[in-house]
């Protein structure tokens, strides 16, 4: 029998009535702030691994910053490269070991700040791997810096009247970027500030892991994530100022599928 | 067994194919180039990978990336090129991955980088310095069983001119003590299963299988490299016994010192030769030892002086001991210049003999 919840009155006090957590998620604990959005972005990666059945054949490659603190929680055979080489060291593991499913999952400053050389280069190497970028346009671990996503007109701690080309240049549409390069098969932008975001982050995600099983070129995911924090933003501004801001600039969807034509 | 001429580089290469190394990635600079060169040639057709890679930090790290999957993995470069792989080498090392560097340096001025490193955090790195080209081709051998063992990294230091003179040797694999399963190697199988791991220098393991942390994590690792410093040091010494003068050399340049002491010896001249073959860890009680009876301990280096660190560090006394290397390169900069050669290092050890008269 069901326990339905009742709706009829506000609760006293918040009661767990099921998880939903993934599969393969360790604990639900992480040490994120609220309103952050790389958990609902790592969620999604982690379903459609168990989905996908890619138990016991996946490794993770993770970068420095904030998403690599799944490191501990995420039931994956995981390594954290140095910063901004995790698509370099993946290449290692993936070519030693052809028969596994690869991923990276790097930040902006991680992929687009630090490791450009690195993501530039394994995508045209034509790498067989999925690379997730979680772009929030600022360096979130470290308090809230420009990273080389970081959007004209935002403001971080050293662009603290807002990122201005004259000044501090331009941001770098990676995605856009990698799409032109031969190596790259699957390139494709979500987002998760909504549901509508997260339902085609997912199929993204799917899609991405599926070119690296169909034996493609690189894939490449970016999803673009929430951080109030890094924004100065209130907390429940965090989908809000995303949308206006980073998914404007950038634009969702599919940028390449070499599958299709 | 036939045997084959081959120069330093191609000897290197050939031995890495006989330790079993899978995996190389390089970038080109002289004199690392040819060992790259023959990596690319011979690895592929031995079923193993070469990536040409865009930068040294891509090199290291994707050597890295194979090192962790349980593969034998190097790398190879020069001098600045080494310099650019510093935080990967010390990373390896925090996380016990095993990666072998091959520094092909142009004179002897890396002895410093490879003995101590600009990594972070409280690291070792195992180094060993070959005299020619046949030490060369077994020390090679030596580097990966050794890195593999301690699951650590360790550099091979030589230069342009072992790298590119050609000796008839002997392709003889070397037979090393059973290393046990890498069952630490990253191979995906773990993924979803409640048993995954997390490879970090943290070491920090999963949430529900926490690992120790980094303080005791850090702790366990500097207490390895204690052990690797007691047991692995190697050397070689002749003539120490009654020396007056002591001549302490690495390298290409201990080639140079051996064939003068020896000279200097059949003339009845007290001088004897200790070369240390790794250089870390550096043969410090067995230096201590040798020189004991020494009136001088002479340090010939190609370099300002670097080594002499090491023999101040082992030599009990150090006022007796003397640098009488130097920098000597040719107009390049790229080779070694006209200090490395036979009768400049017997006039300087001669001085020393007098000296004391």
């Amino acid at each position: 029998m069901t326990d339905f919840i009742d709706t009829s009155a506000p609760p006293d006090h918040a009661v767990k009535k099921a998880a939903f957590g993934p599969k393969l998620l360790l604990s639900e604990n992480h040490h994120l702030c609220a309103g952050c959005g790389h958990p609902v972005a790592v969620r999604i990666i982690l379903e459609v691994l168990e989905e996908l059945q890619l138990k016991e054949r996946t490794i993770g490659v993770f970068g420095h910053g904030c998403s690599g603190t799944f490191n501990t929680t995420a039931d994956v055979d995981v390594t954290i490269a140095l910063h901004g080489r995790a698509p370099a060291c993946a290449t290692g593991i993936k070519r030693m070991r052809p028969d596994t499913v690869v991923f990276t999952m790097q930040g902006d400053g991680d992929m687009v700040s630090e490791g450009l050389a690195e993501i530039m280069h394994t995508a045209a190497r034509g790498e067989r791997l999925t690379c997730f970028l979680l772009n929030n346009g600022v360096f979130g671990d470290t308090g809230g810096q420009m990273t080389a996503t970081s959007v004209l007109g935002q403001r971080t701690k050293t662009t603290i009247a807002g990122r201005d080309a004259a000044q501090h240049g331009y941001p770098i549409r990676i995605a856009d970027v990698l799409a032109t390069f031969p190596g790259v098969s699957f390139v494709a932008r979500a987002s998760v500030y909504n549901a509508a975001g997260v339902f085609l982050a997912k199929k993204f995600v799917r899609r991405g892991l599926e070119h690296q099983l169909e034996g493609r070129g690189l894939s490449l995911v970016e999803i673009l994530t929430m951080c109030p924090t890094g924004w100065f933003v209130p907390t429940n501004a965090g989908p809000g100022y995303l949308q206006d801001t980073l998914a404007r600039d950038y634009g969702l969807g599919i940028l390449k599928d070499s599958s299709t034509g | 067994m036939s045997r084959v001429l081959l120069d330093g580089s191609e000897a290197m290469a050939e031995a890495m194919l006989l330790a079993g190394v899978r995996f190389y990635s390089g970038y080109p600079m002289a004199p690392s180039t040819d060992l790259l060169e023959h990596m690319a040639d011979k690895l592929p057709a031995a079923g193993g990978v070469f990536i040409n890679a865009e930068t040294e930090l891509s090199a290291v790290n994707m050597a890295i990336g194979a090192g962790m999957t349980g593969f034998r993995a190097a790398t190879g470069s020069t001098g600045q090129g080494v310099s650019l792989m510093q935080e990967a080498i010390a990373e390896c090392a925090l996380h016990e991955t095993p990666l072998v560097v091959f520094t092909i340096g142009r004179m002897q001025q890396d002895y410093t980088q490879s003995t101590r490193g600009g990594g972070w955090g409280d690291y070792r790195t195992i180094c060993v310095s070959p005299k020619d080209v046949p030490e060369a081709f077994e020390l090679t051998q030596l580097i990966f069983h050794l890195t593999d063992k301690y699951r650590m990294p360790g550099i091979l230091l030589t230069d342009g001119m072992l790298a590119r003179t050609h000796v008839s040797i002997e392709l003889k694999p070397q037979e090393f003590e059973a290393l046990p399963a890498k069952d630490w190697a990253l191979d995906g199988t773990k993924t979803g299963t409640g048993k995954s791991r997390n490879y970090w220098t943290w070491n920090m393991g999963k949430h529900n299988n926490p690992g120790v942390g980094p303080s005791v994590h850090w702790t366990n690792l500097a207490q390895k490299f204690e052990h690797v410093a007691a047991t692995e040091s190697r050397w070689e010494q002749r003539f120490t016994e009654d020396a007056e003068v002591l001549v302490v050399a690495f390298g290409t340049a201990a080639k140079f010192v051996e064939y003068v002491v020896e000279e200097m010896r059949t003339e009845g001249l007290r001088v004897g030769f200790f070369r240390p073959i790794t250089l870390w860890p550096f043969p410090t009680n067995a230096l201590e030892r040798a020189s004991a009876a020494a009136r001088v301990v002479a340090v010939f280096e190609i370099n300002a002086g670097q080594m002499l660190d090491d023999v101040k560090l082992s030599v009990c006394d150090k006022s007796r001991v003397r640098a009488i290397g130097g920098i000597s390169s040719d107009r390049s900069g790229m080779n070694i210049g006209p200090m490395l050669d036979a009768p400049v290092i017997r006039a300087r050890v001669q001085t020393l003999l007098e000296d004391g008269r």
